[in-house]
């Protein structure tokens, strides 16, 4: 694909200069000219009142592209539980196997897990494909690319979708680059085109200024990370059928470049934001790192979790474990305050999805209040405690 | 010890502002900055010569003529040696082609033993370029990396997890990815900014780094911008009145009567 300038209808208007994201059009004259840092979005195509913007939607003819069927999860473990994005992947995963019309499947690797595959199928995959070794009982790079490259080589999944943790956001660059095709990087949205059947991969860039829609047309399989708490978990049903299929596993000297000498858990290793239902999260309007223990009160009173804005964190009053936002967790629970948060989009990209967002904020300005269900202007430390008080009557 | 450190120049994203009327970005008046994510990566490099002033640290991006400021900076925080590859051709790219352009520059550089490179570019986020450079250059790679210890030819680097980090042997050559936590970025001193301007900063071409147009940029990307889009605010609730006591007494209530709580 490419964007192309119309040079007779350019009327040197400049509205395509403005609208282009990614700043990628200058004026020569009166004539506009497309530069390098064109990615081909098309948003000058259609703000140009002249029409005099195209973009060419050539078709490759790619490989045979019709020889990739099913929807593959990566269902990621550690210590043999199976991390909630990947359940989370399986509910989305089917919807979009649902909409192409083909099977969900799930790769699962690790070593003495094979009783996890019922737990995958339970949640809805068709297959679930099992690499059982001992190599491959803690993730590393090198071990974890290989056997999934190789089953992607001999299954041909058209999708594949990874949780977006430390972990699948190592494996899924270096598995793209080994399959040759593209990956779209913590995504938000993701649907099925309903004419050409390819998935729309949609994302935040710009620290979540600006949204994106990507798609990978030419190459399979079509790769995704989704970040945690974003999508629906699968509905759990014992009852359900599906095949396990082993996958053979064989590593040779060198292969894997890298040992694991040890894995430490730090402290406050409980936080499981993305789980909680009930969300407490302070700002630098907290004043200090002392206001979390109040914040900490209505926290416990509603069975909820703390959490915090990335200014918290970057001041040393929170460990980045609480952080929501662009660069920490998302999440989505039935409520969420932020007290004393003004509302940056970094931090609003990872909590406006909550079912219910209550603010609580002394500047009644601050842009909290515009994606809040219930605004409160006033002094945290004054409506905190009169929360507790009429939660306690 | 030839020290290698992937760099980005970024618009820093904090400063973006959305035109609330046309509801595109605003670039005007955005600053252009190292990724910082990607000067905790040089600064590793140059903790590591500190200890070994025999180290030599290359930096190389790739991007428009203007990076030159950036490449400038890495050299006077400490840097020997800056690559620009820029290149017509080059632009467009996705990190699966901006990968095949870097690793083709590394190559050209040659001969060395360690490169780091910043978990993640605050433009994209896509934390993908790293380990895509590593895999075409076929070395091991280590991403989240925490700490650094050098011990006898050795790599060992802790690893963040989401609750903790792993500890990790890893042989060299190899490529690491560096993240906030593993050390504080040093400014750029006085002396070495006099210097940096002297110094030569060497810039390639597709021809220079052996690439085909066609498999760099845009049409080496197997990834492309369908739309892009401003994200639509949620809309705007309800605004509690009355006093302190008034306020949390209708919260609850009304709470309690959704059955939220």
């Amino acid at each position: 694909m490419a964007v192309r300038i119309i040079k007779d209808k350019c009327k040197g208007c400049t509205k395509c200069v403005k609208t282009c994201p990614f700043s990628a059009i200058t004026m020569e004259g009166r004539c506009a000219v497309i530069g390098d840092a064109c990615t081909s979005c098309g948003a000058c195509v259609e703000a140009c009142p002249f029409h005099a913007i195209e973009k060419d939607e050539e078709e490759k003819n790619a490989a045979d592209l019709s020889a990739y069927k099913g929807v593959w999860v990566f269902a990621e473990q550690r210590e043999g539980s199976i991390m909630p994005v990947a359940l989370e992947l399986l509910g989305e995963g089917r919807k979009l196997a649902d909409e192409i019309g083909t099977k969900l499947c799930a790769v699962l690797c690790g070593h003495e897990i094979s009783e996890l595959s019922k737990e995958l199928i339970a949640y809805g995959a068709d297959t679930v494909y099992v690499a059982d070794d001992i190599e491959l009982k803690n993730y590393r790079t090198d071990a974890y690319t290989k056997v999934i490259y190789e089953a992607i080589m001999q299954y041909k999944p058209e999708i594949l979708l990874l949780g977006a943790t430390h972990i699948g956001r190592d494996l899924g660059p270096c598995l793209a680059v080994k399959c040759g095709t593209g990956l779209t990087a913590d995504c938000t949205r993701l649907e099925i085109d309903s004419e050409d059947k390819k998935i729309k991969q949609t994302r935040p860039a710009f620290g979540g200024n600006l949204m994106a829609t990507i798609v990978c047309p030419n190459h399979r399989p079509q790769m995704s990370t989704v970040r945690p708490g974003v999508m629906d978990k699968a509905v759990y049903d014992a009852n359900r059928a599906g095949e396990t299929i082993e996958l053979t596993v064989a590593f040779q000297e060198g292969d894997i470049r890298t040992k694991v000498l040890e894995i430490v858990k730090t402290a406050g290793e409980a936080v499981r934001l993305t789980d909680a239902e009930i969300i407490v999260a302070g700002g630098m309007g907290l004043g200090g790192a002392e206001g979390f223990s109040l914040l900490q009160k209505l926290a416990d009173k509603l069975e909820g979790s703390i959490a915090a804005s990335r200014a918290c964190v970057d001041a040393g009053w929170i460990e980045h474990s609480y952080q929501i936002g662009q660069t920490g967790t998302t999440v989505k629970p039935r409520i969420y305050f932020a007290c004393g948060i003004s509302g940056a989009i970094q931090h609003l990209s990872g909590m406006q999805d909550s079912d219910y967002i209550i603010a609580i904020n002394k500047n009644e300005a601050a842009p909290i209040f515009e994606c809040a269900d219930y605004g409160i202007v006033g002094d945290l430390y004054k409506v905190i405690p009169a929360i507790l008080e009429e939660l306690e009557s | 010890m030839n020290i290698l450190v992937c760099v980005k120049q970024v618009p820093d994203t904090t400063e973006v502002k959305i035109d609330p009327v046309k509801g595109t970005l605003i670039r005007d008046g955005v600053p252009s900055i190292l990724n910082p994510d990607d000067a905790n990566a040089l600064e590793a490099a140059l903790s590591i010569k500190n200890k070994n002033p025999d180290t030599q640290i290359s930096v190389i991006t790739m991007g428009p003529p203007q990076a030159d400021e950036m490449l400038r900076e890495c050299l006077s925080m400490g840097a020997d040696h800056a690559y620009l590859l820029s290149d017509r051709a080059f632009g467009g790219a996705d990190t699966c082609a901006t990968s095949t352009t870097i690793a083709a520059g590394i190559k050209k550089v040659g001969n060395i033993d360690l490169i780091l490179a910043g978990r993640q570019a605050i433009d994209g986020d896509t934390a993908q370029v790293g380990p895509q450079v590593a895999q075409r250059l076929d070395l091991p790679v280590v991403t989240y990396v925490q700490d650094i210890q050098l011990e006898n030819g050795k790599v060992k680097v802790q690893r963040q997890l989401e609750d903790g980090y792993e500890v990790i042997e890893v042989q060299t050559p190899c490529l690491l990815t560096a993240v906030k936590e593993l050390n504080k970025p040093r400014y750029m001193s006085i002396y070495q900014i006099m210097e940096a301007f002297e110094k030569n900063i060497t810039v390639w071409n597709h021809e220079d780094v052996e690439l085909d147009p066609a498999d760099c940029g845009l049409n080496a990307s197997p990834t492309q911008v369908f739309r892009s889009f401003t994200p639509e605010p949620k809309g705007k609730g309800e605004m509690l009145a009355g006093d302190t006591k008034e306020m949390a007494k209708t919260l609850v209530t009304k709470l309690k009567e959704k059955h939220i709580l």
